[in-house]
């Protein structure tokens, strides 16, 4: 497996400028001789397909919602990140990559941040020029705030809105593009495999989800932004839609997964409450800008009402723990906390998981108007799902699983092992290490789709030359033949347990033995059940109906299968890197203070799994990671 | 809690549907909607029946996939409250709910409560957008907005694309879909340049996809789960008749 990260030479600050310049571009008329594919339609594919569309590319855009507008980049809260130093505080591109660098716990590539740092104010740029409406001072200016694991205001937000904004920016960039007839649209549908010719990919198939239509689609290269993989874990923030089947399928067909133990508990997510639920919610961050996290001192005060709590009978734990970033602490050490405290039994709400986010503080400093202007959505989507009122009440909070930091391996380029398969935003591993900071999801998926993959891409199609090759080829036959057979085993198991009931019972062992905390016993517990999991879904799943039609049962068992194996790769991955880093968090690798404990003499790199069919384990290779401007230190937020 | 739904059932767009009895025990009142229909489709699926279709995918309120008619009213009876949103403590104990899509004529169903929207998809296309090439724009502080603009150009632009305004009013008109979007571009600096044609092609669009015009009962506002106001109707209306006036003029010379 070919790993080269292709890094540019030269200083940091010069790398992507410099590559910029050597890389080969493609002809302004020229470009309509070359296709291509994006899958996906978030923030990175949409600005990707709207960016490439504008350059004069032909784009064959894919999503599986109705509407490109509906892609899970939506749900984002909090803010986007750009080191802007509008604020006079302090802030730089070189602080943005610092900062990015040191929360990722040095697991991510220097070159790759320091550009993505570089890109942030471009982002606001473009998002501004596209009518995104920001939040804004009196004097008309642009409004920061401040997030997580930063101690500058760099965070840009349009209320709690704004992955919508942002999205609905590229969305309508992209819609532009298809009224012209430069980007074809296909909602409704969803990628099942990559098809691979000569060793580039040159194709996906996809199945029709409304008439159950298997069809294959050829073009010069193929972009894959599909987004993360939470929902291995059933209950997570994500879309009941989103999953790694894209990524899996591209896997499979020989492109590496890099990190895939990386995930991230989000630590503001409203507690779970029962059984029924199919997915958790999650709360901004944000919200720990004025909002107190506490649980009581003494277990027995967890069934009292929060406000009989007395002052000196709380514990806020974050501030007592790290006092310089206090409630702003990042989001693996406020998670990790929250579960300590709930395993201390001090937890309160149902259950006993669940901790206290406290507002009456910043309403007595600011007002509730203030607090309503600023979160004011978030307190009545609280509201709805728990009928509680966080103005009078504390909010109860628990982690959740967010965002995946690992993904597909790509070069700096944004290219896959594969080559012509390029991969943006969170479906790749490129930019946060084993761990993001807070509102830098948004600010990669649109550096990746509006900034990089236009450069990137070019000089791919300029060095392989136009050509698509036709549908009808034996490689698109082969693979819409093995897609077919996979739709209609799962047609056919005739077994008695739906999907769902697998989805459940898998994401109960992922989230038990691979979630907040992991060691090597419980992982290789995991690995046991997750195979016979896996067998009886083949045995005794029941999917209704049939494959020609619009089929929802059909559409799950495909995913959950994807997940079963898939989960399986995480636990491997999450057993074989004997540390602890970022949002991997391995039991035995701890300081007294329960403080991760990296291994920097052994795991300095990327793992990154290569498929070797059915009956083989997968085969880990490296990446050696190299720091020349940062020195690897212990992370700490003290 | 128990209840009684009768749910629109048809296969596909080519035959017709009709109102199916169900039973359903022991929901949760702190589950959703949506994770009520779960349980519904569970229960159905074990007996080896086809589950009921219904489109959905945040269920944070925030995509606009879902929808539903419950008990007439878009997403329900709940205010501000998208379907994924809306919880079953709203319900009493043994109610009949009854559950259809989204009616509306540029809205056909595709199967169950599942509807097709594409039509708003052709509106945005037509106009609903800001020219500004990737790569092109000036420093983001080099426009300076107006708080109150940018708070109410941001009020407009929350709408989710549900088409919740459609199925609520009785000439299945989009303008309060439309007049958001129109709203939201057009009162920012930014929009300015393109703003006669933006709102002469969206409108001219949503004639031509075959929703109806507005007639001023408000039922759109009343349901829309984001709460956009009427005002963004007016505004489009506002700026649609000067942008009239002035191609006229334009034509003229």
């Amino acid at each position: 497996m070919n790993l080269r990260p292709r890094i540019p030479s030269g200083p940091l600050a010069n790398k992507w400028d410099n590559h910029k310049f050597r890389i080969k571009l493609v002809n302004p008329a020229n470009r309509r001789k070359y296709r291509v594919i994006v899958v996906g339609s978030g923030l990175a594919g949409g600005s990707a397909a709207a960016s490439l569309g504008e350059l004069g590319y032909n784009v064959l855009c894919f999503c599986y919602q109705d509407s490109p507008r509906r892609a899970h980049s939506i749900a984002a809260q909090g803010g986007i990140n750009a080191s802007k130093n509008y604020q006079n505080d302090g802030d730089s591109d070189y602080r943005l990559f610092y900062d990015t660098i040191k929360g990722g716990d040095y697991r991510s590539r220097e070159a790759n941040v320091y550009r993505l740092a570089q890109l942030s104010g471009n982002i606001i740029d473009q998002c501004v020029a596209q009518g995104v409406p920001f939040a804004r001072e009196y004097g008309g200016l642009l409004a920061n705030r401040s997030f997580g694991g930063a101690q500058v205001s760099r965070t840009f937000y349009a209320r709690g809105q704004t992955g919508q904004q942002l999205l609905l920016g590229a969305y309508n960039a992209l819609s532009r593009q298809i009224g012209l007839g430069q980007v074809k649209m296909y909602n409704r549908h969803e990628m099942l495999d990559l098809v691979l010719v000569n060793g580039h990919a040159k194709g996906i198939v996809t199945r029709n989800l409304v008439t159950g239509q298997i069809e294959s689609w050829s073009a010069d290269a193929v972009i894959l932004a599909t987004g993360g993989y939470s929902n291995v874990f059933f209950l997570s923030t994500n879309a009941a839609g989103c999953n790694v089947t894209a990524a899996f399928r591209a896997y499979k067909q020989g492109a590496g997964f890099a990190n895939p133990c990386y995930t991230q508990i989000h630590p503001t997510c409203i507690p779970q409450a029962g059984d029924h639920q199919s997915k958790l919610t999650l709360m901004s961050e944000s919200l720990r800008n004025d909002g107190r996290v506490w649980v009581p001192k003494d277990a027995g005060d967890c069934q009292k009402e929060p406000r009989e709590i007395a002052e000196e009978d709380r514990d806020y734990y974050l501030e007592r723990k790290y006092p310089s970033f206090g409630n702003l602490a990042p989001r693996d050490i406020s998670s990790r906390s929250a579960k300590e405290a709930c395993d201390d039994g001090r937890g309160v709400g149902p259950g006993g998981q669940g901790v206290y986010l406290d507002f009456s503080d910043a309403i007595s400093r600011l007002g509730r108007s203030t607090i309503e202007e600023r979160y004011g959505n978030l307190f009545e989507m609280y509201e709805r799902i728990t009928g509680e009122n966080a103005y009078d009440r504390p909010m109860r909070i628990y982690p959740a699983l967010h965002y995946t930091m690992g993904g597909l391996w790509v070069d700096y380029n944004l290219q896959s092992t594969i080559p012509g398969c390029f991969v943006l935003g969170e479906a790749n591993f490129s930019d946060h290490g084993a761990n993001r900071l807070g509102a830098s999801a948004l600010m990669q998926g649109l550096a990746d789709g509006y900034f990089i993959i236009p450069y990137t891409l070019a000089n791919y199609l300029a060095e392989t030359g136009a050509g698509a090759p036709s549908t009808d080829g034996r490689e698109f036959k082969d693979v819409e033949a093995g897609v077919k057979a996979r739709i209609d085993r799962l047609l056919s198991a005739n077994g008695k347990r739906s999907a769902r009931s697998f989805h459940m019972e898998l994401g109960k062992i992922v989230w038990e033995y691979c979630g907040m905390a992991r060691n090597a016993a419980g992982l290789q517990k995991g690995l046991e059940l997750i195979p016979s999991l896996r067998e009886e879904f083949w045995s005794d799943l029941r999917v209704t109906g049939q494959g020609e039609e619009l089929n929802m049962e059909l559409e799950r068992a495909g995913r959950v299968a994807d997940f079963l194996e898939f989960g399986e790769l995480m636990m491997r991955d999450a057993l074989d890197r004997d540390e602890s880093c970022g949002g991997h968090f391995r039991e035995e690798h701890q300081t007294k203070e329960g403080e991760a404990v990296r291994d920097d003499e052994n795991f300095t790199n990327v793992s990154v799994w290569e498929y070797k069919g059915e009956k083989a384990p997968p085969v880990k290779h490296t990446e050696d990671l190299h720091f020349e401007d940062v020195s690897p230190s212990v992370r700490s937020y003290k | 809690m128990k209840l009684n739904l009768k749910i629109w059932r048809q296969k596909n767009s080519a035959v017709t549907g009709r109102l199916v009895d169900y039973q359903l025990d022991d929901v949760s009142p702190d589950s959703s909607f949506l994770e009520m229909l779960d349980l519904l489709n569970e229960q159905l699926v074990s007996e080896g029946e086809e589950p009921v279709a219904f489109d959905h995918d945040c269920r944070e309120g925030i995509c606009g996939t879902c929808s539903l008619n419950i008990n007439g009213i878009p997403h329900g009876p709940q205010k501000a409250t998208t379907t994924c949103q809306l919880h079953m403590r709203h319900f009493e104990d043994g109610e009949t709910i009854v559950i259809e899509p989204f009616r509306a004529k540029p809205f056909p169903v595709i199967s169950d409560l599942i509807i097709d929207r594409s039509a708003f998809e052709g509106i945005t296309q037509a106009g609903g957008f800001i020219t500004a090439r990737t790569g092109s724009a000036p420093d983001g502080n080099s426009i300076a907005v107006r708080k109150n603009i940018a708070e109410k150009a941001m009020d407009a632009a929350s709408c989710i694309g549900c088409g919740a305004c459609v199925a609520a009013c009785k000439n299945a008109s989009a303008m309060l879909y439309v007049g958001a979007k129109v709203s939201h571009l057009n009162l920012l600096p930014q929009g300015a340049a393109e703003k006669d044609r933006r709102v002469l092609s969206m409108v001219w669009q949503m004639d031509r996809a075959g929703f109806g015009n507005c007639t001023n009962y408000g039922e759109c506002s009343a349901v829309c789960p984001k709460e956009i106001p009427l005002d963004v109707i007016a505004k489009m209306n506002r700026d649609y008749a000067v942008a009239t006036v002035k191609n006229i003029f334009t034509q003229a010379m």
